[in-house]
């Protein structure tokens, strides 16, 4: 009975928006799901905050299939929602051919660059903050091998990987990493079994510390670690409260952030390119009372020491969608 | 490769076969019966989420399992009115049912537990755990058997252990009891099945809901012994594998914990080994993922045998008038 009073509830809820809502700024999520604990649901917590703040509203969806990208887009910008936010690289085609026809809607594209006047594109600098993490599991591993594990396997996630393994080379140049992805399909961001068995066989060559780039196949990762008792890394929002005392730090990547300012500015924002990196906050590692007990002074100073570096630009992590190579690991 | 990296796959390897192997024997019971299911992946996961939910709130397992295998009958049964009872396109109410499973789990999860469509991480008596085999710790050190013993066979849930009973007791059950025979009669030859004064019907009913109970196990298993708790579309195409997997083994059920060992075997070896390398020749990790699909068309294309589904399969029963 509850449940079909919600239902109904929804419905009646979902009846209303359609009618009311007028120039109300939208944010469509990726395949992951607003939830998934990650990269969506960093959206979604920049966009609440957003909302709290200032006391208005906006709209969402999270897709359910490749299919809906365009068509989720032209209907926001047909209702009239300015700016419309887009959470993930796979937007950029869908939006490459939406863009020109609603020149007065302004867009935000998060983790891809888009050339169009009415376009802001949000990228990242993820290989930066990996390679912060990357120090961090070289100097917690005790037996010198450390795991990579991503989702799909996409340009992106090797850059995540690529700044991981250049950062383990940087503390201890001869440890191994360890690199897998899950699957090359949608469906590996959300193959929790698959991460699990993953971390296992990374497990069994030896790694101690893995690190899981993984969307909601990361969940499994980091069960599996805590299950067997080895540190994990988690990533984009700060997942060391899942297992407390096992994961050693989450290299956070501040969406929220960038879906915060693209609100906060609306649709008089300024357009173009614009990059989060450590210099500015975009990107960094989570510390918290979960993981404090794991992380030595050294390794706090190290990192902290490397985090200068980077942002002052005297040390360079390679960006491995500049030339598609990894000088530190092989694909 | 040595010895234990073998052991390891083979270990994975079971872990990975054990939800194909029980949906896929669901999927023998049903399709023996002549109600073709691709609702599979739906009810495991259904299963999947309602044992974890229940294993959350109530903090037993054995509860989440009973709620799992009850979720998933209660599917089931509804593929069986749709099918049996109205008639209805079978493959349709199959697609139904897993759309009906992906959409609802979420949604009920979000609603339950505000994380999202997730169930909180289960702890404790919440999962279950590995089983230590009698003198497995003793025996790890003997040479190669020991191994085996230890790290293979033991040290795997007690649904695993389950699950490869189950293939025995489907051989007794389908081709040595007078149920069994009906059962495959059934899927074969409706209208004789009627005429020595069965119910069809009955019959039909009985093979749908243990199908629907094999898929409870397998989705339960998922949610709460391979990980700890639910996460949405967490079964990932398992039911469409099974399903070929079915195929691959031609409806027999020593043939299907063959053909379910050998695609979680390719599915372990894809995990460990990214990029296989036979000298300069390197084969894809793709290529390893899409082998099942490809076995099963080359079976269907009638390359090795025939694979010849029950005759009756997809065919609603009407009585002659």
């Amino acid at each position: 009975m509850t449940l079909m009073k919600s239902l109904m509830g929804a419905a009646a809820g979902l009846a209303l928006c359609a009618g009311a809502a007028m120039a109300e700024p939208a944010v469509i999520y990726d395949l992951g799901g607003k939830f998934d604990k990650s990269f969506n649901e960093a959206a979604f917590a920049g966009a609440q905050r957003w909302a709290d703040e200032t006391g208005e509203s906006f709209r969402d969806i999270e897709l359910q299939s490749e299919a809906q990208r365009e068509q989720a887009l032209r209907r926001f910008a047909e209702s009239g929602s300015n700016p419309i936010v887009m959470v993930g690289f796979a937007f950029a085609d869908a939006l490459g051919q939406v863009a020109a026809d609603y020149p007065d809607t302004k867009f935000v594209i998060i983790d891809m660059v888009v050339e169009a006047p009415n376009v802001r594109s949000v990228v990242f600098n993820e290989h930066e903050g990996s390679y912060l993490v990357g120090m961090m599991a070289a100097m917690a591993s005790e037996s010198d091998t450390v795991g990579f594990i991503g989702g799909m396997d996409i340009p992106l996630i090797r850059k995540f990987a690529c700044g991981y393994a250049q950062g383990v080379k940087a503390a201890k140049p001869d440890a191994t990493v360890i690199s897998n992805m899950t699957g090359t399909t949608p469906a590996a961001w959300n193959d929790p079994v698959k991460g699990s068995e993953l971390t296992k066989a990374q497990i069994s060559q030896g790694a101690d510390v893995v690190y899981a780039a993984a969307g909601g196949t990361g969940v499994g990762v980091l069960q599996t670690a805590a299950d067997e008792d080895i540190l994990s890394i988690g990533v984009d929002s700060n997942q060391n409260y899942l297992h407390p005392g096992k994961v050693l730090t989450s290299m956070t990547k501040r969406v929220d952030n960038a879906v915060y300012d693209a609100l906060t500015d609306g649709a008089d924002m300024e357009t173009g390119f614009e990059v989060m990196g450590l210099a500015n906050g975009g990107v960094g590692y989570a510390m918290d009372e979960y993981n404090k007990d794991l992380v030595s002074a050294d390794m706090q100073s190290a990192i902290d020491e490397a985090a200068e570096k980077i942002a002052s630009g005297e040390i360079e992590v390679h960006d491995y969608m500049s030339d598609d190579s990894c000088p530190a690991l092989s694909f | 490769m040595d010895f234990l990296t073998i052991i390891q796959i083979l270990d994975s390897t079971i872990r990975l076969a054990t939800p194909l192997l029980l949906a896929c024997l669901a999927g023998l019971f049903s399709e023996r019966a002549g109600i073709f299911d691709i609702g599979l992946e739906g009810k495991m996961l259904a299963a999947a989420f309602f044992s974890a939910a229940t294993a959350a709130i109530t903090g037993s397992v054995w509860l989440g399992l009973l709620a799992g295998t009850l979720a998933s009958m209660v599917l089931s049964a509804l593929h069986g009115l749709a099918s049996i009872t109205f008639r209805g396109n079978q493959l349709i109410s199959g697609v139904a049912i897993n759309f009906l499973a992906a959409g609802m789990t979420v949604l009920i999860a979000q609603d339950w537990f505000q994380q999202g469509g997730r169930t909180p991480s289960l702890i404790g008596q919440g999962r279950f755990n590995a089983v230590t085999l009698p003198f497995a710790d003793a025996l790890a050190d003997v040479p190669v058997l020991g191994p085996i013993y230890s790290e293979l066979i033991s040290g795997h849930s007690i649904l695993v252990y389950l699950a490869f009973l189950c293939v025995p007791a489907t051989w007794w059950l389908l081709f040595r009891t007078r149920f069994g025979l009906r059962l495959r009669a059934v899927g074969e030859n409706p209208a004789a099945v009627d005429t020595a004064g069965i119910s069809v019907i009955g019959m039909r009913y009985a093979a749908v809901a243990i199908c629907g109970l094999l898929c409870g196990i397998a989705g339960a298993y998922l949610a709460t012994a391979l990980q700890a708790g639910f996460v949405k579309d967490m079964t990932a195409g398992r039911g469409y594998i099974a399903l070929a997997a079915l195929i691959f083994a031609k409806w027999r059920p020593w043939h299907a914990m063959f053909s379910c060992l050998l695609f979680g075997f390719l599915q372990a070896v894809a995990l460990r080994y990214q990029n296989i390398h036979i000298g300069d020749f390197v084969i894809p990790v793709q290529a390893m993922d899409a082998l099942p699909y490809i076995l099963t068309v080359v079976i269907l294309a009638g390359f090795v045998g025939k694979a010849i589904p029950p005759r009756a399969g997809g065919e609603p029963y009407v009585k002659e008038r």
